[in-house]
C-alpha cells in the first residue's frame, strides 16, 4: 500500500500547555479527594518540628545572644526555615512515587497513546506536587507560629524565602522523577528516593549549625545546595546582622541558590524525559 | 484502506523473541481478533502498533500512518484499552473520559459532549459521577472502554478486553463491543479465549511464540482441520481399552480431552462407524458418542501442539514481566 509521505505531526505548545494543566488538575484532584494522603505527608514535617524543637532544641546553642553566629533569637525562628526546605524536599519523594503508580496501573500507557506532549505527564506530576508541596509548608508556618515561629524581617523576604524553600522543592521533583522511573516499583522508589535525600538533609545546616561537625564533614554540609538554599531561606527570616559573622551575604546566597535551583531542574528534567521514553518504551 | 499493515516485525526482549517476524494485513470495517496464549506476544504487537513500543526491524502502518516514522500521527488515529483498566480511581467516570477527550485536543465542552455520549453507549451514565473507586471490574472495563472511544479512533486496540472480569460482565461486555463495531470502527482485539474470538472477530490470527501459524474466518480455520472429529465418552474403566481401539481406528491420531477421547473423522460418517463397531467388538459401551464440528481449540492444538491455556502457568503474569 501507498503511504502518504506526510511529514511527522507534531504536538503543538499550546497544546502541550493544555495537556500539562489537563495532568496537573488529575494528580491535584486525586490529593485532595484522598484526604489520607494528604494527612500522612503532614503529619511527618510536623513530627520532625516538634521533634526538633523540643527534643533536640533545648541542646543547641541559639539565642539569647542576638551576635552568636547562629543570629535568630531563638531556635525555632531558626529552626523554621530550615523545616521549609527539608519539607519541600521530602515532599519531592512523592513524584517518585505518583509516577511508579501509574507506570503500574497501565495509565502511562493509556497517556503514550495518546496525542499529547510527552512531557505533559512529568511536568503535570512536578507541578501538582509543587501545589501539594505549598500546601503543606503552609500548614508548617501556621504549626510554627503556634510553637512560638515569628519571622523577624519584612513580609516580602519572608514570602520569598518560602518561594525559594518550594522551587529547591520542585526542582528536586525532577531528581525524584529520574529515580522513580529507573526504579519502576513503588516500594523501589520509596527506599531509592531517600539515598540522596537523608545524607543531603541531615549533614546541611538545615536542623543545626555546622560549625559543631567535624572539619571535614563542615566543608561539605557549608557548600552542598541544601544548606545553600536552608541559608538563604533562614537569611531571608532572621535578622540581617546575623549573617555578617557567617560571612554569608544576603544578595550572594539568593544567586546561588537560584543557580542551584536551575542547575538541578537543567540537568534532571532532560534526564527524566529520557527516563520516561526509555522506562515505557 | 487498510486499518494495519505490517511486515515482518521483530521485537526481541534478550533472549526472548516476543515478536519473531509477524505480517497482519487486514481492512477497515473489520474485528480483527489476535489468538493466543499467554506470552504469545499479542500485547507485544498490540504495543508496537499503539506507538509504546519500537520494533526492532519490520515494517507497520496503521490507519495510513507509519508508526515508526509518525507515531503522533497514528496517536490522533487509534483508541488503546490495555489490559488493565487504566482509569482513575479518584476521578468520576466522567471526568475520566473528559480528560482523555482533552488530550486528544478537543475542548473543553466538545470533551464533556463526547464523554456524555461515550458514557450513553457503554451504559455509565447514571454511574458517571461516582469516583471510580466504587466501581466493580466490570465498569471499569466498560469506562476503560470508553475512554479509549473518546477520541473517534479510526482503529481500536483492546488488548485482553475481557480478562480479569466475571463471566456475567464478559457476555455484557461482548454485546457492548458488537454495539459499538456495528458503527463501523474497525477493532484489533487480543484474546486468548476461543470463545471470545470465536464470537466476536471477522478473522482470527492465531499466534504463537512470536509468530503468526494461521489466519482465518472461525470457519475457515476449523475447515481447514479436515472437518469434523468423532468424540467419545466412556467410563473410566474402560478408558484405557477405548483409547486403544480408536487409535487403531484412526491410524494413530486420537487425543484425550478432559473426559472426551476425540479423533479426526477423516471419513465422515463412516469414521463414526467404524468407531461404534470397533468399541462394540471390543466390549465397550460408550456412555456418548457423535460426530461433531472442530471447536477453536482443536485448530489451537492442532496448530501449535498444544491447547491454549496449556502454557498460561508457565509465563510470567502481567505485563511487568513482558516489559523488562
Amino acid at each position: 500500500m501507498t503511504v502518504a509521505t506526510k511529514p511527522r505531526t507534531r504536538v503543538n505548545f499550546s497544546d502541550a500547555v493544555t495537556h500539562t494543566a489537563v495532568i496537573t488538575r488529575r494528580n491535584t484532584l486525586r490529593v485532595i479527594r484522598l484526604p489520607q494522603l494528604l494527612l500522612f505527608s503532614t503529619i511527618q514535617p510536623v513530627m520532625f518540628l516538634l521533634l526538633f524543637n523540643y527534643v533536640f532544641g533545648g541542646a543547641i546553642a541559639i539565642g539569647g545572644d542576638p551576635g552568636s553566629p547562629a543570629g535568630a533569637s531563638n531556635y525555632i525562628n531558626w529552626l523554621i526555615p530550615g523545616i521549609l526546605v527539608q519539607t519541600a524536599v521530602f515532599g519531592a519523594t512523592a513524584t517518585a512515587l505518583g509516577l511508579t503508580e501509574d507506570l503500574g496501573a497501565g495509565v502511562i500507557d493509556r497517556f503514550r497513546s495518546l496525542p499529547m506532549a510527552r512531557s505533559a505527564v512529568l511536568t503535570g506530576r512536578t507541578l501538582a506536587d509543587l501545589i501539594r508541596n505549598s500546601f503543606v509548608n503552609s500548614l508548617m508556618l501556621i504549626v510554627g507560629f503556634l510553637m512560638g515561629w515569628r519571622f523577624e524581617q519584612v513580609l516580602g523576604k519572608m514570602v520569598l524565602g518560602v518561594a525559594l524553600a518550594l522551587l529547591f522543592g520542585y526542582a528536586f521533583s525532577w531528581v525524584m522523577a529520574t529515580i522513580g522511573l529507573l526504579a519502576k516499583t513503588p516500594e523501589a522508589a520509596q527506599s531509592a528516593g531517600f539515598l540522596p535525600i537523608f545524607p543531603l538533609v541531615f549533614a546541611s545546616s538545615v536542623f543545626v549549625p555546622t560549625d559543631s561537625m567535624p572539619g571535614w564533614l563542615q566543608a561539605f554540609a557549608d557548600n552542598q545546595p541544601i544548606s545553600v538554599i536552608a541559608n538563604t531561606v533562614r537569611s531571608l527570616m532572621i535578622p540581617e546582622e546575623a549573617l555578617a559573622p557567617l560571612g554569608l551575604d544576603q544578595g550572594q546566597l539568593i544567586w546561588q541558590s537560584i543557580a542551584w535551583i536551575a542547575v538541578i531542574i537543567a540537568v534532571f528534567a532532560p534526564l527524566a524525559v529520557r527516563q520516561y521514553r526509555r522506562s515505557v518504551g | 484502506m487498510l486499518a494495519v499493515d505490517t511486515q515482518d516485525i521483530v521485537k526481541t526482549f534478550g533472549e526472548v523473541r516476543a515478536l519473531d517476524g509477524v505480517s497482519i494485513t487486514f481492512e477497515e470495517g473489520i474485528i480483527y481478533g489476535l489468538l493466543g496464549p499467554n506470552g504469545a506476544g499479542k500485547t507485544t504487537l498490540i504495543r508496537v502498533l499503539t506507538t509504546l513500543l519500537e520494533p526492532d526491524s519490520g515494517k507497520a502502518v496503521v490507519a495510513g500512518i507509519d508508526v515508526l516514522a509518525d507515531p503522533v500521527g497514528v496517536r490522533h488515529k487509534i483508541g488503546l484499552a490495555g489490559q488493565f483498566a487504566a482509569v482513575d480511581e479518584f476521578l468520576t467516570g466522567r471526568e475520566n473520559v473528559e480528560m482523555v477527550g482533552q488530550l486528544y485536543n478537543l475542548s473543553r465542552d466538545e470533551a464533556a459532549r463526547r464523554a456524555d455520549d461515550v458514557l450513553e453507549r457503554i451504559h455509565l451514565t447514571e454511574s458517571a459521577d461516582r469516583q471510580v473507586r466504587t466501581y466493580s471490574g466490570g465498569m471499569r472495563r466498560r469506562l476503560d472502554l470508553a475512554a479509549s472511544m473518546v477520541g473517534r479512533p479510526e482503529v481500536l486496540f483492546l488488548d485482553e478486553p475481557s480478562s480479569g472480569i466475571d463471566p456475567g460482565s464478559r457476555l455484557d461486555l461482548w454485546d457492548l463491543i458488537e454495539e459499538l463495531v456495528a458503527g463501523g470502527t474497525t477493532l484489533l482485539l487480543t484474546t486468548q479465549y476461543l470463545e471470545e474470538a470465536d464470537r466476536l472477530a471477522d478473522r482470527i490470527g492465531v499466534i504463537d511464540h512470536g509468530r503468526l501459524i494461521d489466519e482465518g474466518t472461525s470457519d475457515e480455520l476449523k475447515d481447514r482441520l479436515g472437518g469434523n472429529v468423532v468424540e467419545v465418552h466412556v467410563g473410566h474403566d474402560d478408558r484405557a481399552a477405548a483409547a486403544g481401539v480408536l487409535t487403531a481406528v484412526a491410524g494413530g491420531e486420537l487425543r484425550v480431552e478432559g473426559q472426551s477421547l476425540l479423533i479426526p473423522a477423516t471419513e465422515g460418517a463412516q469414521t463414526l462407524t467404524a468407531a461404534v463397531r470397533a468399541l462394540d467388538g471390543a466390549g465397550i459401551a460408550p456412555q456418548d458418542i457423535g460426530l461433531r464440528r472442530p471447536t477453536l481449540d482443536d485448530v489451537f492444538l492442532a496448530l501449535t501442539g498444544h491447547t491454549a491455556v496449556e502454557t498460561t502457568a508457565a509465563e510470567p503474569a502481567g505485563r511487568r514481566g513482558r516489559r523488562r
